[in-house]
């Protein structure tokens, strides 16, 4: 049955062939439609990149690698370096890490092996729910409510006891402010629960079940399979969940920026103020009248993005390889 | 006898942590809430979504500017973000299967889903503000759907890839070309999962600040004018908490339960569609 | 035709009896020459299969799981090219024209090849979107003529007193045998030349499959239909033509009573009396 067409043939045959041909044309702009999409996420992800280049340029220029490492920062002298931002940024990350790492997985042992089985999900969405309070309702909570408490009953408490120990004592020296590198990473440690928490509790719900009941089977107490089975089969995706926290930790800004203290002083102290990259960048970003300050603070962007991007890339590499989405 | 006891100390010892820790995590939950109720309802009333913000140092005034602002921005952004988000994760969950380019693709989208909110809005600052030389609600929004288009092309590539096969197969059995088979079958299959995906994107933009920071600033008054400064709520928060000015914290707080109640609501929605999509 | 028995008499008797319609009369619809497939490992599934579908006829085609009888269905209408990478060698011919080459409008031959699946696949719309989607997509017609088609193909599955008075619900609400005859009328309603049914009652009770099996005799006499199923009293009883494949190749091909009864292929004796499979 060789279907042949004319324009002008009204059979049935005839629509149909030209309602086929109109339908591979909307098919074909269908397709383009959706590959420009995903084009467009790419070209974004390089967008940033490229823009943040180009914006912290002459920052770059004018100080050269040493911004990395300088701790200067004056805006009267027009000297910008990243040394206290990057500082900041990374010690309240490792404190909310240090903190939030035992409790996330406190929380997902919690979940997956003693948790009745009818409170499962409500304390999961409950955990869950720490994930979609803003940032900035941390910071408030953070400012108003933490800062004090830690400023009038627990940094007292650490200068008295272990701010006397000679050495690391240096490091919880008391000042006066609640606003501090140790409040700020309480804070963090709180906002990385939740996701933590969901990464290892889907990791840990990926060891086979044949696995676990033969490790109860020989006797070992729910400790012992943790340790010694759960943890070690999951250790890939376990790592990733760290990593996307860590990079979560890292970029957040508000909740950081309330409580931080900005100060570009880098002090031996935990409670002493500080300030992070994006905190810096939040907090003075509109003040930045001249070129080479917000270039500057640009560049403190091309810091963190590359950071965050490198950590959460491979966080990304480290779950795809343990089968986890 | 002593060893098999000291196994049974430590698991209670390590369980006992572990009940410990998820007692922590709830009672920062909690306390976080419970101030915020507590602080944020002294704060409402109808004066807080009637009047505009008010001038430092006065009393009175609301959020009208800022809800209205935080309403445009982000109606904006994601009436934007959804169809590039859906066509984009229609795109790596249908028509690439495999390759290793859209592998890539997928893996970027998840980079720049859990990107800081802060670098989005210097990306839009550079590409926007600057060149058109002031802040605006164009941008504000811009930057919002920048964070919300990974998360709707993300939830729509895990909805699509459940819709079985087989129903594909049936459509394109019948004749019917690709596009129509996805708008027609595969995305009524999978409905309720993207607008869970859309609700859920909403959520998160909702209270986002940094991004703001740098493109749609604040504005002290009720602006319906889209390329200019605009209100919006995290701004207000942010300035109003930190100044000194009772009045001004006190809205501050009433801005902030007004955000919390807004994403509670989209998670509820959103959580319940994605309880009818299993079934 | 090489298979068939050709001896001097029954081809007398084949002249005699063409105005009756009996099955060795029909002409051939789909003739398939030389068909290989292989799957994007490699893996060659079809060995070279010939054979012939002819019209207004039931051919069944069984055999093992994995002989290939689902792959070899899948490639009349194209079905496999969704999936990249799966190669198909030698020709398929559909009145005369080689479905299999490029420039194929793969949308258009799948509308004029009719296909119900394993398991039910009603689409998430209303029992009446169902079959009207089908008849939309290259008639353009009034929509009480669309009304009338609906009504028709329901009616001829045996459908339409069941869900005449909730023809606008959802096709999801109905039952499993309900969901596939839905599918059925789907694919009778857009009238194509050839059905394909891949073990249409397999998920269904026994009841529905009954029901199934009455609307296939029924539907035999209209449409030239291949049927890949694992029941064998289904085949002997639906069909008229047998095809017994086994791991990708054709062993034998003949009128159903001669597989049933004599068999000339002794893996094919095995099979039918149950010795393996």
């Amino acid at each position: 049955m060789a279907v042949i067409t004319e324009e002008t043939l009204d059979t049935p045959q005839a629509l149909a062939s030209r309602q086929a041909r109109r339908l591979v044309i909307q098919d074909r702009i269908f397709y383009y439609l959706t590959l420009a999409s995903a084009v467009f996420v790419v070209v974004m992800l390089i967008g940033v990149m490229v823009s943040l280049v180009v914006g912290a340029w002459p920052a770059l220029a004018k100080f050269g690698p040493s911004f990395v490492w300088t701790q200067r920062w004056s805006s009267v002298k027009e000297i910008f370096g990243a040394l206290p931002p990057i500082y900041g940024t990374i010690i309240t990350s490792l404190i909310a890490m240090a903190i939030g790492i035992p409790v996330s997985f406190g929380i997902a042992i919690f979940l997956t092996e003693i948790c009745p089985q009818s409170l499962r999900r409500p304390i999961g969405v409950a955990i869950e729910l720490l994930a979609g309070i803003p940032s900035i309702i941390y910071g408030l909570w953070g400012f108003f409510f933490l800062a004090p408490f830690m400023a009038q009953w627990v940094q007292p408490a650490l200068g008295a006891s272990l701010g006397k120990i000679p050495g690391i004592g240096l490091v919880f020296t008391n000042s006066a402010s609640g606003l501090n590198l140790f409040t700020a990473g309480i804070i963090l440690a709180i906002m990385v629960l939740p996701f933590i928490t969901s990464i290892t509790r889907d990791v840990f719900q990926t060891v086979p079940v044949l696995l676990r009941e033969s490790a109860y089977g020989m006797g070992m107490t729910t400790w012992e399979v943790v340790r010694h089975i759960v943890i070690p089969y999951t250790r890939v995706g376990l790592v990733g969940g760290i990593m996307l926290g860590l990079g979560r930790a890292l970029g957040e800004t508000m909740a950081v920026t309330f409580v931080i203290g900005n100060s570009h002083n880098i002090s031996a102290s935990l409670l002493a103020p500080a300030t992070t990259i994006s905190a810096t960048i939040a907090n003075e970003f509109a003040e930045a009248t001249t070129g080479i300050y917000t270039s500057s603070l640009i560049a403190l962007g091309l810091v963190l993005s590359v950071i965050t991007f490198a950590v959460l890339g491979l966080a990304k590499w480290l779950l795809i390889r343990s089968d986890v989405k | 006898m002593s060893i098999s006891s000291s196994r049974k100390t430590t698991n209670a010892v390590m369980l006992g942590l572990a009940v410990l820790a998820t007692v922590v995590g709830l009672f920062f939950l909690a306390a976080i809430l419970v101030t915020l109720f507590w602080q944020g309802l002294s704060a409402l009333s109808p004066r807080l979504l009637l009047e505009n913000t008010p001038p430092p140092n006065s009393d009175g005034g609301g959020l009208l500017n800022a809800i209205f602002g935080s309403v445009v921005m982000t109606f904006i952004a994601i009436v934007v973000a959804t169809p590039v988000g859906i066509l984009a994760g229609t795109y790596l969950a249908e028509y690439s299967r495999g390759s290793r380019i859209a592998e890539a693709a997928k893996f970027i989208n998840d980079v720049l889903l859990s990107a800081p909110s802060i670098i989005i809005g210097l990306f839009v600052y550079t590409i926007l503000v600057i060149p058109f030389g002031h802040f605006s609600a164009w941008s504000g929004a811009a930057a919002l759907g920048l964070i919300a288009l990974p998360v709707i092309n993300r939830t729509t590539q895990d909805m699509l890839s459940l819709v079985p096969s087989a129903l594909r197969e049936a459509a394109a059995a019948l004749g019917t070309p690709r596009w129509k088979t996805m708008t027609h079958v595969v995305y009524r299959a999978a409905r309720s999962g993207i607008l869970t995906g859309v609700l859920l994107a909403l959520a998160r933009i909702t209270g986002e600040t940094a991004p703001l920071l740098f493109t749609a600033l604040n504005n002290q008054f009720f602006s319906s004018d889209l390329g200019g400064p605009m209100a919006n709520l995290p701004y207000v928060i942010y300035q109003f908490a930190t100044s000194a000015d009772p009045n001004w914290q006190k809205i501050a707080w009433g801005a902030a339960l007004l955000i919390t109640l807004a994403i509670l609501a989209l998670n509820i929605i959103a959580r319940s569609l994605a309880g009818k999509q299993q079934s | 035709m090489d298979m068939l028995n050709s001896s001097p008499e029954m081809r007398a008797a084949a002249a005699a009896s063409n105005q009756t319609g009996a099955p060795m009369e029909q002409p051939i619809k789909v003739e398939i020459k030389d068909l290989h497939f292989y799957y994007n490992n490699g893996f060659e599934a079809l060995k070279g299969i010939n054979l012939q579908l002819r019209d207004k006829t039931v051919t069944a085609f069984i055999g093992p799981s994995g002989c290939g009888k689902s792959t070899l269905l899948r490639i009349l209408n194209r079905i496999y090219d969704l999936y990249p990478g799966q190669r198909v060698t030698g020709e398929v011919l559909l009145d005369g024209r080689d479905i299999l080459s490029k420039s194929e409008d793969l949308n258009r031959l799948r509308s004029r090849i009719g296909m119900v699946f394993q398991k039910p696949t009603p689409f998430p719309m209303s029992i009446y979107e169902n079959i009207a989607f089908g008849i939309r997509l290259y008639e353009k017609l009034p929509k009480s003529e669309i009304d009338g088609r609906v009504e028709a193909a329901l009616r001829k599955a045996a459908l339409w007193d069941e869900v005449k008075e909730k023809i606008n619900q959802s096709g999801l609400g109905l039952s499993g045998g309900q969901q596939q005859r839905l599918c059925i009328a789907r694919a009778i309603a857009v009238k194509p030349s050839v059905l394909l049914l891949d073990e249409p009652a397999s998920a269904l009770d026994p009841i529905s499959t009954a029901k199934v099996e009455e609307l296939i005799e029924e539907l035999a006499s209209d449409y030239c239909i291949a049927i890949v199923t694992h029941n064998m009293q289904q085949a002997a009883r639906a069909s008229q033509f047998t095809a017994f494949m086994y791991l990708g190749e054709l062993v034998e091909f003949n009128r159903t009573d001669n597989i049933f009864t004599a068999p000339a292929n002794k893996r094919t004796q095995d099979y039918v009396t149950g010795r393996f499979g």
